[in-house]
């Protein structure tokens, strides 16, 4: 089946044919997604009712029964937990990869096959039970506390310090993983030769390994922002009154869905790309 | 570097990471594990014993959405491979230059919108007032509205084009490995397509193989947006009994034998794949 493999004519059609539907299975659900949030029409269905931005710029206070998403305070205020979370998840999960990957990559001490085992558990667990194991065993100390001494530990009932922790624990082995990766192929004499010119062994870490691991750090810190700002399952079970816009959305979407929740997927898919092209780049 | 200061470094380093694999991962599974064998007998007094787990076992619809969700995870899993292997293959092995990068970039979009973003798409395609609908009652195909959604077809179509992605990466990584020359050396033997699948293409793709099969089963297993929103009212998830017993129910100790049982299932069935295909977690994940 390689180019130099002669295959019939036939098959090769089907091929290609097959290729063409399976990118077009792809890419239809997102496509009619982006479209129905221009209908002007107060459902995301057929018949096509002509082109508004009502979805965006709408304000129900002023005109008519719609509320654009920028106006929409519900939805702006859980977008910006969202991206407060998201922002947390990023800098602890990337801060604690980076120690990790000089750990397995860098140390060498007794045990570490089955600490780096025991590091790609999260990456074994369903994210549903992360959450409910966080949420039980974090809650019942808060209640336990609560009991015995009558001291009230918010910080360890649902709401966004457990959310956060709960995406901490899957995230970080990703990043780890991605670090560790780039770590693996930096060359140690380049530190070797900076501390034989003087520096010392932190001066040598700052300026020949760090810049080094910068592209995987990026690279790490974008797929932490979005594995946060996507996850679900784990978050659903840990959050309290302020609700991430995954979950917000998934509320909205069960009482009924109106174009408004096509804008909100729109500007996701748009944020999340540019997201992802700027590392792309960075890392070519 | 000296002994002490090579201790302290181990030291230094090995902190953060026990923290976090302790305090976000391991004691809470101990805790939820303790939790499971526990039986309330009034509010404040507890016993040990095994009833959540006899619960499972005696409440049918438990122990059936259970294995369900089991099989409808592997089956999910099988339909990515077959559906994932041949669009690997292409990228991997036939196309060129700039065709192979933008097609790999294209099984990556999808996954730059979230689940919840994926499956919304699918709903506005599959449902009674949906786009395959108006399509089909507009090319007269049908008389009324066709309803799509809230069945184990749709929910297993969602589930799949949801875990494309975690197949068709480590297969293309694996096949872009493997020597074209071993591949015309088994066609210049005499074998015929499916010889060379067979003896030569799988058995060296069984990495990614093993790697994409085991986050597929993984991710569907534990999923709990798509089935939710695409299923109907008989097609329950696993994970949605879960959710009911903590947060609707808020019956603890039951959540936590069925997450318990979902744990066991999910690190049973991977434990069994990496033996039977002679494959370990580290080579697969690491």
């Amino acid at each position: 089946m390689i180019r130099s493999v002669p295959r019939s004519r036939v098959f090769n059609s089907l091929y290609l044919l097959y290729l063409l539907a399976f990118f077009i299975y792809l890419a239809l659900p997102l496509l009619v997604t982006a479209v129905f949030a221009f209908n002007d029409s107060n459902f995301p269905s057929l018949p096509w009712q002509g082109f508004t931005v009502d979805w965006y710029f709408a304000n129900a206070a002023e005109s008519g029964n719609r509320t654009g998403l920028f106006h929409d305070q519900g939805l702006l205020s859980a977008l910006w937990v969202s991206v407060l979370v998201a922002f947390w998840v990023t800098v602890i999960s990337v801060a604690l990869g980076c120690v990790n990957a000089v750990l397995f990559e860098r140390i060498e001490f007794r045990g570490k096959e089955v600490l780096y085992l025991v590091m790609l558990l999260p990456l074994v667990i369903p994210g549903v039970i992360l959450g409910v194991s966080i949420l039980v065993f974090y809650s019942g100390l808060a209640n336990e506390v609560s009991l015995r001494w009558g001291i009230e530990l918010d910080l360890f009932r649902p709401g966004l310090p457990l959310v956060i922790g709960g995406q901490v624990a899957f995230i970080t082995t990703l990043s780890t993983l991605i670090i560790a990766a780039r770590l693996r192929k930096f060359d140690p004499q380049l530190e070797e030769a900076a501390l034989n010119l003087g520096a010392t062994p932190i001066v040598a870490w700052f300026t020949v390994t760090l810049p080094w691991l910068l592209p995987a750090i990026f690279g790490a810190a974008a797929m932490a922002f979005l594995m946060s700002f996507e996850n679900f399952n784990t978050t659903v079970m840990l959050t309290g009154s302020d609700t991430p816009l995954t979950v917000a959305l998934f509320n909205r979407l069960r009482e009924g869905s109106t174009p408004v929740l096509n804008a909100v997927a729109l500007l996701l898919m748009a944020v999340s790309a540019l997201l992802a092209m700027a590392t792309l780049r960075r890392s070519q | 570097m000296n002994r002490t200061a090579g201790k302290l470094s181990l030291l230094l380093l090995l902190t953060p990471f026990v923290l976090w694999i302790v305090l976000l991962v391991l004691l809470p599974h101990v805790q939820m594990l303790r939790i499971s064998f526990q039986v309330r007998e009034s509010w404040d007094s507890l016993d040990w014993g095994v009833t959540q787990y006899s619960n499972f076992f005696a409440e049918s619809y438990y122990w059936r959405t259970f294995i369900r969700t089991g099989v409808m995870s592997l089956l999910t899993t099988a339909l990515t491979l077959v559906i994932g292997f041949p669009i690997a293959w292409y990228i991997a092995k036939l196309a060129r230059g700039r065709a192979r990068g933008l097609l790999f970039l294209a099984c990556l979009i999808p996954f730059w919108a979230s689940e919840l973003v994926r499956t919304y798409g699918w709903m506005i395609l599959l449902r009674e007032s949906g786009l395959f609908s108006s399509w089909l009652q507009a090319l007269g195909w049908v008389d009324g509205p066709v309803e799509f959604l809230y069945n184990d077809v749709a929910v297993i179509v969602g589930l799949v084009y949801n875990a494309l992605l975690f197949m068709v990466v480590p297969l293309v990584t694996t096949l872009d490995g493997l020597d074209d020359n071993l591949v015309e050396a088994g066609y210049d033997l005499g074998g015929n397509h499916w010889h060379v699948l067979r003896d030569i293409v799988v058995p060296w793709a069984m990495p990614g193989i093993v790697s994409g099969c085991i986050v597929v089963f993984m991710l569907t297993l534990g999923s709990y947006l798509t089935p939710t929103l695409m299923g109907g009212k008989d097609s329950a998830w696993f994970t949605q009994q879960i959710f009911t017993q903590f947060i609707t129910r808020f019956n603890w100790e039951q959540g936590a034998a069925l997450g318990v049982l979902l744990l066991v299932l999910s690190s049973l069935l991977v434990w069994l794949g990496l033996r039977l295909t002679g494959q370990n977690l580290r080579k697969v994940l690491g």
